[in-house]
């Protein structure tokens, strides 16, 4: 399949006068030290269309959109854009030459305010040369009007919620008028509500008759908005179809090169004594009177836009920002959790909702990783670490989580998301918590880690272990809950049943 | 002109919704004032505050430290340091002072350069911290080296080269026209020695380059994210070039200053003056960690400096301890600003 596909699109490349096609990327490859990132993918872009990529995270998708916004220079490959040749300097050629990128990771400077942040580069000047304030709030307040976006142009990025740095990101690329415009998984950040203000901007760029390249791991976004997709699968180009004629198991089976049946494998287990009760929570100014129990074996979800206080709880709950009022009872008795050494020593963990930021050790090796959390109640003796047992242990867990990768000792920046999640996971398994409060567990990783992922959430309930999930994925939600809390504005708007619980209703509890 | 800049309502609409950062640290300023003005009536029964020629003295003895500080801060909104300016201080002090020798010296470093034009002594001192700064920001660009390595060995470097270039000896007899630059003028009744105003001039170019121009929103945009900058088509191998090249440019002016100031160069001067502009910055607000800080700021901050070192001598406190309480205050004074920038976010 993959052959014949590229063997037809040779002949018709050179021949047609590429009616239509904004951008077309032919035999790109390239490779990083050890890994062939990507191996010779195609990619072709109609003016006026929304074209998604899709794939695992490792297929390339982010790698070939780097070469494509000019950050990574390709090691082979010839690009097209308007049907001229082009050879991208980096990244200020290709935005010269109309092509920007709004990045996954968000790529802001914090302490700048929005305006500075949108124009920067591109200040507007006065005839004396000096950067026109003035001018730079009213481009960016019509920036914004045109695109019904509602932030103070003067207001410090570092201050905005996540949500709305993501809009000021997008408007930025906007803002540059490009004809080929990349985002890179721009709705992992959104609540549902921002996502179709976003698919709404996207449908009036298309209709102006800019190309659009969406990477996404949502299926539902992709049947949305998209008119074409491509597939890549480790580093290879798989086909291009449009989103009309496939279904959402043809486009698994082309990312996964395999057939996933369940993908939530929820198993009944057994639902024991409360483990965890929380009564009368309150933290100032962000969540009020949150009471909830969880027992052991049990899952309960935590659904809720986000900005509504679910993390805040949970950081609560673990001991980040401690209570100002309500009590916490751990197994019948009252407990000050005022630090995440004290939850940890009554048998909680915690993993974080931002894998980067506060969950990976990006310098250190995943043996490091793993190892960070059990330290603190074990594996030491006299002062000094027992590491071969250490080791021991952290490999077979590793194993059991399958975590692939060639040795321990590689740094964890080089896996893949999926794959740390895994390696973060194991190093909280490694403390043997019997309470595991989980932020996003499945943010941003590929559909085969993420059905892995819920196996292993789904097993770890089996073993009597209390789980909290937060999630902002409702089919995540309701397909791994036994019960679900929902949350809206800092309180507690319901909890639902597995039986009765439906997107619909949980809408309803998570708006007003 | 550029005063109609300033004015523009740009700033104006924002200093609207939040007080700048710097009138916490004004505070402790001023805080620190009114402490030794109420000690130095109990302690010595006079006015601290009260007297033309102290004040005159506190900001010229930090008018030097402010030139460097100026340089300095840029260096660290791009979340870099510069460790070399007081090396740098020093050979730009022997440099131009061995241009500015008068005849009398019968053993001037240049028989035949004395009793020249001064403009070659100043272009000189200038010309020596423009090619240290350029060569530190080359070093970092080129090489990725991080700055603090980059400028630790231009630090050792420049002060071997200040005492290698006269074997250690001072350069002394410098011409009138050349220690001119050090003389105070008075006006308005108050005496304004030349280096605070060329310190305060300093501060309002860069506080106007950094705040109204591309140069300054690169400045920021550096330290505040590089990959932010870099994707959004900034040079900043280049740009860091141009900032550490104005910051030993800055350094090199400030050596000027002290050898016209002193009448004579010495390789000993300027050191550890870098860390005086580094503590002058930070104290005024400029973060380590990049992406923040004002000049406005980095002038208070080196006037703290000053009330320091003026209000100890003026209660009579030993030089041994006068250190050991400015280390402490430095620390104190940035906590207490962080404590309420914090406070201040949070509500």
């Amino acid at each position: 399949m993959n052959g014949t596909g590229t063997m037809e699109a040779a002949p018709a490349g050179a021949a047609a006068v590429n009616d239509g096609y904004l951008l077309e990327v032919e035999n790109v490859r390239k490779e990083f030290p050890g890994v062939l990132a990507l191996d010779n993918v195609q990619l072709r872009l109609k003016r006026g269309s929304v074209h998604a990529l899709m794939g695992e995270n490792g297929a390339g998708k982010s790698t070939l959109m780097k070469i494509v916004a000019g950050i990574y220079t390709p090691d082979t490959g010839t690009f097209k854009l308007r049907g001229e040749d082009i050879r991208l300097k980096g990244p200020l050629d290709a935005l010269e030459h109309g092509i920007a990128m709004i990045h996954q990771e968000l790529n802001l400077m914090a302490p700048m305010t929005v305006a500075e942040n949108i124009w920067i580069r591109r200040e507007p000047l006065t005839r004396l040369g000096f950067v026109d304030h003035g001018e730079m709030r009213r481009k960016t307040a019509a920036l914004f009007k045109r695109l019904n976006i509602d932030i103070d142009p003067d207001i410090q990025v570092g201050t905005l919620s996540v949500a709305n740095r993501q809009m000021v990101e997008i408007a930025k690329a906007v803002s540059y008028e490009s004809d080929v415009l990349i985002m890179d998984e721009p709705t992992s950040a959104l609540t549902e509500r921002e996502v179709d203000h976003l698919f709404t901007i996207i449908r009036a760029l298309r209709e102006q008759g800019k190309g659009i390249i969406y990477i996404t791991h949502k299926m539902n976004e992709l049947f949305e908005i998209a008119d074409e997709f491509s597939v890549f699968r480790d580093g290879k180009y798989i086909a291009t179809k449009a989103s009309t004629e496939v279904t959402r198991d043809d486009i698994i089976r082309m990312m996964v090169g395999r057939e996933i049946t369940q993908m939530f494998p929820k198993e009944e287990v057994p639902i024991g004594d409360v483990v965890l009760s929380a009564k009368g929570l309150t933290l100032k100014g962000v969540f009020t009177d949150v009471s909830f129990d969880v027992r052991s074996g049990e899952i309960l979800g935590i659904a809720g836009l986000v900005g509504s206080g679910r993390s805040n709880i949970a950081e609560t709950v673990f001991g980040v920002t401690p209570s100002d009022a309500g009590t916490i009872e751990l197994f019948g008795k009252t407990v000050r959790i005022d630090s995440p050494a004290t939850a940890m020593k009554h048998g909680m963990a915690f993993l974080t909702e931002d894998r980067k930021e506060t969950g990976c050790f990006l310098l250190l090796d995943i043996q490091e990783n793993t190892q960070m959390a059990v330290l603190q109640s074990g594996y030491v003796k006299n002062g000094f670490v027992k590491q071969k047992h250490l080791a021991r242990d952290s490999v077979e867990i590793s194993q059991q989580l399958r975590v692939k990768t060639p040795d321990m000792a590689e740094p964890i920046i080089n896996l893949s998301g999926g794959n740390q999640q895994k390696v973060l996971i194991a190093r909280w398994l490694l403390t043997k918590p019997k309470i595991l409060i989980l932020d996003e567990p499945t943010r941003g990783i590929d559909v085969g880690a993420k059905a892995e992922i819920h196996r292993l959430i789904s097993k770890l309930a089996g073993q009597g272990v209390a789980v909290i999930m937060i999630s902002s994925e409702m089919p995540e939600v309701l397909g791994m809950s036994d019960r679900i809390m929902v949350v809206h504005e800092g309180r507690v708007t319901g909890f639902l049943d597995r039986a009765e619980a439906s997107q619909v209703k949980i809408m309803e509890l998570a708006s007003h | 002109m550029s005063t109609n800049e300033i004015a523009s309502p740009a700033n104006v609409i924002g200093s609207k919704k939040r007080l700048p950062p710097e009138v916490s640290i004004l505070g402790v300023l001023i805080g620190i004032a009114i402490v030794f003005e109420i000690l130095g009536w109990i302690f010595v029964g006079d006015s601290f505050l009260a007297n033309k020629q102290r004040l005159s003295i506190i900001i010229l003895q930090v008018s030097v430290i402010g030139i460097i500080a100026v340089g300095v801060t840029q260096v660290i909104i791009t979340a870099g340091v510069d460790l070399s300016s007081g090396s740098v201080v020093g050979l730009a002090a022997m440099v131009a002072a061995s241009l500015a020798q008068t005849s009398a010296n019968p053993r001037a470093v240049y028989p035949s350069l004395t009793d020249i034009s001064p403009i070659w002594a100043i272009l000189a001192g200038l010309g020596v911290g423009l090619i240290a700064g350029t060569i530190n920001g080359s070093l970092i660009a080129r090489t990725k080296i991080p700055p603090f390595i980059a400028t630790l060995g231009m630090m050792v470097s420049a002060r071997g080269l200040a005492k290698w270039y006269t074997l250690g000896q001072p350069v002394a007899l410098l011409d009138d026209s050349f220690t001119w630059f050090g003389k105070s003028f008075n006006i308005l009744g108050f005496p304004l020695p030349l280096p605070v105003i060329v310190f305060l001039l300093v501060a309002v170019i860069f506080h106007i380059a950094l705040g109204y121009t591309r140069y300054g929103k690169f400045t920021y945009a550096i330290g505040a994210n590089p990959q932010a900058a870099r994707v959004s088509g900034i040079n900043i191998g280049g740009h860091l070039v141009k900032v550490y090249a104005i910051a030993g440019l800055l350094s090199g002016l400030a050596g000027v200053m002290t050898a016209a100031r002193a009448a004579s160069g010495q390789p000993g001067m300027g050191v550890a003056y870098e860390l005086d502009a580094i503590a002058a910055a930070v104290i005024g607000g400029t973060s380590l960690s990049g992406g923040v800080g004002r000049i406005t700021g980095t002038v208070i901050g080196t006037i703290i400096l000053g009330v320091l070192t003026s209000g100890f001598t003026f209660l009579k406190v030993g030089a041994y301890y006068q250190e050991i309480i400015k280390g402490i205050i430095i620390v104190a004074a940035v906590i207490i600003d962080q404590h309420r920038q914090n406070k201040r976010k949070k509500a």
